[in-house]
């Protein structure tokens, strides 16, 4: 088996607001050599071994189709263990 | 007229756009969202609510709801459709309407009335109301923030698709009358032909007076309004 793990972030000049806020608060907190936040999102994928090239194929094709949001987020895919 | 208001699992707001719909005359029906065929409805609505619990990201997952396929062709065949909070969501996730909802500004929930002001009456959503118009609808969204790539949002304006921006009581529309946060306080937009279009507040439940605002009926009688009704089946 292999996991596959997929960090999904809103694309560079869309409005995080999520990330402004914690910035925010890090700032207040003393760590203002923090320049920006940005939020995102981490999935998991398990598959059976083999098959590389088609399965990089449909994982990219979940990715665009529904993990994430094309129009707002970029995302890359590792493989974790 | 008969108009298809859609139920996914998570909405909660059907019931509401149902009796709204009925008391404008229409013959609202409410269908479950594995429903495959929507032939001989005349509109589609897709009400607020959670669909799918709001997993994954807001309309994600009711985007590939078997519903949508005929959703989809119903809007590429000039049907009206509505869209309102989470069906605004959701036609945006499905590609119908440009753009996307993230947390608002302040990472509140916000359930209160707004201020509206009608920018253009070119759509079904405001094709009754007058340019300029204020209006008072309840919001209620916490994903209710829009934004768009910049090419999207210049399409939007210049081609006259925002159809409702938040603003104050006098209709000034700006940051601080902003209350999400929304690029250009957009609040209600069209498709470039105007028989898609989606708002995130509540025009079905500031439909009648004692309900505190009658202002919802001017959008809830545009859609009704645009509607045409569909051939009998030969």
């Amino acid at each position: 088996m292999k996991r596959l793990r997929i960090d999904i972030r809103r694309k560079e000049g869309l409005s995080d607001p999520e990330g402004v806020a914690t910035l925010r608060a890090l700032h207040d907190l003393g760590y203002a050599e923090v320049d920006e936040v940005h939020f995102g999102r981490m999935i998991y994928l398990d598959l059976p071994d083999g098959g590389a090239a088609e399965t990089g194929k449909r994982v990219e094709e979940m990715c665009r189709r529904l993990l994430a949001n094309p129009v707002i987020e970029n995302w890359t895919v590792e493989t974790v263990e | 007229m008969r108009v298809a208001v859609v139920m996914f699992p998570g909405t909660n707001c059907e019931h509401d756009v149902a009796y709204a719909l009925a008391e404008l005359g229409a013959e609202p029906e409410l269908v479950w969202h594995r429903e495959t065929d929507l032939d001989g409805f005349d509109g589609v609505v897709l009400p607020g609510g959670f669909a799918h619990g709001d997993y994954l990201r807001t309309g994600a997952i009711a985007r590939f709801s078997p519903v949508m396929g005929a959703v989809e062709r119903h809007a590429a065949a000039g049907t009206p459709v509505l869209g309102i909070c989470n069906g605004f969501q959701i036609l945006c996730e499905a590609g119908l309407l440009p753009g996307a909802m993230v947390a608002n500004r302040d990472l509140r929930f916000i359930c209160r009335p707004v201020h509206l002001r009608v920018e253009s009456t070119d759509s079904m959503l405001t094709r009754a109301a007058r340019v300029g118009q204020v209006l008072r609808l309840p919001l209620n969204s916490y994903e209710g923030n829009y934004i768009a790539p910049a090419a999207d949002l210049v399409r939007l304006e210049s081609q006259g698709r925002v159809m409702l921006r938040y603003c104050d009581a006098a209709g000034v529309a700006d940051e601080a009358t902003n209350p999400n946060g929304s690029t250009n306080s957009i609040a209600g937009i069209a498709n470039e032909q105007g028989n898609v279009a989606a708002l995130m507040p509540h025009p079905e439940r500031a439909a009648e007076e004692v309900l505190g605002s009658v202002d919802g009926r001017v959008i809830l009688e545009s859609f009704v309004a645009s509607m045409v009704r569909e051939p009998a089946p030969a």
